[in-house]
């Protein structure tokens, strides 16, 4: 079964260029804009969005989101209003993804929340803090309903761990580029590309992709990382905007020109390894 | 009669090779950070096995810290017990105040061991904090302390106490600004930092290795306990009691009993106003099994998963889950765990500091009151052991305001 995110990760592979995966949290600032901002995002060119589950306790969240998160709690926000965003982020055209912490889906109940995202024309969920060894239930859950398991790997992985993980995953591989925790940087970790390289070698023959995530939130920064991975994820640099914008409408012009700028560095991107 | 000369020497059972005890526990945590865990545990295997580490650990044990700490009977108080028999193990009298200093010295050490330069804990009454402080004073090691806004201002004096020793206190400004949040902020600098750095964690809780490895750096409270309670009494106690917020001085003496089946072991939780007011930090009362920093255990939180905010007036216990092990020992019946209220508490802190000349860490005085429930039902016959886990030098100013001995302005 083929996914909306494995299509248009296949559709962006064949153009010659990577894919342009943005975050917001579901209910940030509330649910209804949320499905706004995340539209002026698809408008500005994201081919996947991230919805956000928002969880009181995001361990590896820098201020920008941390906070981004609390206003969405703070509005009241549900895993019933993440999977309605989910829904209308779906009807945009561009792939649904959900980014969660384990606590909540595993209180939804796994394989409800599975069943529940699959009807909601999700493609699959990042869950930064569930690591293959733990994540029976879940392989279970996201088998039976279709879904793409979406996991990390860091520059500190083994090989080993590498071949773990990516056997693991689904649809792609988050590589994150640093040691460290979401939020925009100066420049593009060193660190990055070597991982990569790591963990296609890692992945073998299957042309499983690999997006790149952390820090990265300037078009430039989008270029770079293009060059060498099959998609470029952007969280803070949006939920950033939004924080700065005065009302809604200023938001998602600030989001919809920030989209258009990250996808015009991917598109002018020199790809050192067409694959 | 059991002595200790019956039974092997005696270590505590070992999770699983994740982690596990029983369905709790285990490794919820970033990939990036797997690398140092197992850094971490691999060490920590490699330590215990090493008669040079243990010797040096020993060593600091007796000459720094005061090991063996004493057990004093505590005749007086016992006649508000239901004339049970109390001994308590004297942890307070270690230096800095607490049990803490057990697993402190282990880490630190375990860290120059690991060739780590720079050393970060979390802290909610700061008892974990200045131990951590004192530690890397000691050893010459970088020490970064977070802790909640809201707690520095309540344990003003532990920030002064930890920057002293040199560390440097971080107010944590995010979330509830108490010792969640600390940890949070110790997890994101860990995985920013961690090729310099060791986080020092301070109770039975996080992500495997954490629960196994404080618990077993705070074995020698129990196996010290169980040794003199057998000296004094000829018999081993009828029930161990301790106070549970992330569980680790009641680790500390339940793990060298869990193999003799007659003793009951007993964790009081801190209840707060009451585990059904919401207004608790009780997370095996109240709580539901969930994942929460890194382990899997029972977590006050809301029918979303969303944590939810735990009180109680001992910022130590004050804390909205509990080491994984506990909640394994729930499950299983081997530990009983009940709540103990902020009243309850306060009651058992005034009775020992009056009838004992002891001023308890009012966490301890949870561990005290449910002593005297204990008594009550188990009746003058009975020998309680109480885990006195720390010193209540700390808590004046909360006992002071408690009992109306100050004015407003905190004049006497």
């Amino acid at each position: 079964m083929t996914t909306a995110l494995q299509t248009r990760l296949a559709e962006t592979r064949a153009a010659g260029r990577a894919a342009l995966i943005g975050y917001l949290p579901a209910g940030f600032p509330d649910p209804d804009s949320s499905v706004r901002i995340i539209r002026a995002m698809v408008e500005g060119g994201c081919d996947v969005v991230e919805v956000g589950l928002p969880y009181s306790d995001p361990m590896m969240d820098g201020p920008t989101i941390q906070r981004a998160a609390d206003t969405a709690l703070a509005a009241g926000t549900t895993p019933a209003d993440v999977l309605r965003v989910v829904r209308a982020t779906a009807d945009t055209g561009a792939a649904a993804l959900v980014m969660s912490y384990w606590n909540p889906i595993e209180r939804y109940g796994a394989d409800r929340f599975a069943a529940d995202l699959a009807a909601a024309g999700g493609s699959g969920v990042i869950t930064p803090d569930l690591l293959p060894e733990e994540a029976g239930e879940w392989t279970a859950a996201t088998d039976a309903h279709g879904l793409d398991r979406i996991f990390l790997v860091a520059p500190s992985s083994t090989d080993e761990r590498l071949r773990l993980t990516t056997a693991a995953s689904g649809g792609f591989v988050y590589a994150a580029s640093l040691m460290g925790v979401t939020g925009t940087r100066e420049q593009v970790a060193g660190t990055a590309e070597k991982l990569v390289l790591r963990t296609r070698e890692a992945i073998g023959g299957t042309g499983l992709p690999v997006c790149v995530g952390l820090g990265i939130s300037t078009g430039a920064q989008a270029a770079e990382v293009a060059g060498y991975a099959d998609g470029v994820i952007v969280g803070a640099g949006f939920c950033k905007r939004v924080l700065d914008a005065p009302d809604l409408d200023a938001a998602c012009a600030a989001v919809r020109s920030f989209a258009e700028e990250l996808a015009e560095g991917i598109r002018s991107a020199e790809k050192a390894d067409p694959r | 009669m059991t002595t200790a000369s019956d039974r092997p020497e005696a270590a505590p059972a070992q999770p699983d090779a994740l982690g596990h005890f029983g369905r709790y526990g285990g490794r919820f945590a970033p990939e990036a950070l797997v690398a140092a865990l197992d850094e971490v545990a691999e060490a920590w295997e490699k330590a215990r096995a090493d008669a040079a580490f243990q010797q040096e650990l020993a060593d600091l044990l007796r000459d720094y810290t005061g090991r063996p700490s004493p057990l004093t009977e505590a005749r007086n108080f016992a006649e508000h017990a239901g004339g049970a028999r109390i001994l308590l193990k004297r942890e307070d009298l270690n230096h800095t105040g607490s049990h803490k200093i057990n697993n402190v010295l282990g880490q630190a050490l375990l860290t120059k061991r690991m060739g780590k330069t720079r050393v970060i804990a979390e802290t909610g009454a700061g008892q974990h904090g200045v131990a951590t402080a004192t530690a890397c004073a000691l050893l010459g090691l970088e020490c970064v302390i977070y802790m909640g806004e809201e707690d520095t201002r309540r344990q003003a004096l532990n920030v002064a106490r930890m920057r002293m020793l040199g560390a440097e206190v971080v107010p944590v400004t995010i979330g509830s600004r108490t010792l969640k949040d600390a940890i949070n902020e110790a997890f994101r600098d860990w995985v920013a930092n961690v090729d310099r750095t060791h986080y020092l964690f301070g109770t039975v809780a996080g992500p495997h290795p954490f629960p196994a490895l404080v618990r077993d750096l705070h074995f020698v409270v129990g196996a010290e306990a169980r040794e003199q309670v057998l000296q004094r009494t000829g018999r081993l106690p009828d029930a161990v009691a301790a106070c549970v917020g992330g569980g680790s001085n009641a680790m500390a003496i339940f793990a060298a009993f869990i193999p003799d089946a007659d003793v009951a072991l007993y964790g009081f939780e801190a209840g707060g106003d009451g585990a059904e007011t919401g207004r608790t930090a009780a997370s095996i009362t109240a709580g539901s099994p969930g994942v929460f920093h890194g382990a899997r255990t029972y977590v006050l939180q809301d029918e979303h998963g969303q944590t939810l905010p735990s009180h109680s007036i001992s910022a130590g216990l004050d804390y909205p889950a509990v080491g994984p092990e506990h909640a394994h020992l729930a499950d299983t019946g081997r530990a009983r765990y009940e709540p103990v209220t902020d009243a309850e508490a306060m009651e058992a802190f005034r009775l020992l500091c009056r009838t004992e000349g002891i001023i308890p860490a009012i966490e301890s005085a949870h561990a005290l009151a449910g002593a005297r429930r204990l008594g009550e039902r188990l009746g003058p016959d009975a020998v309680i052991l109480v885990n006195l886990s720390g010193r209540g030098d700390k808590d004046v100013d909360t006992a002071a305001a408690y009992f109306g001995l100050v004015d407003e302005e905190g004049q006497a």
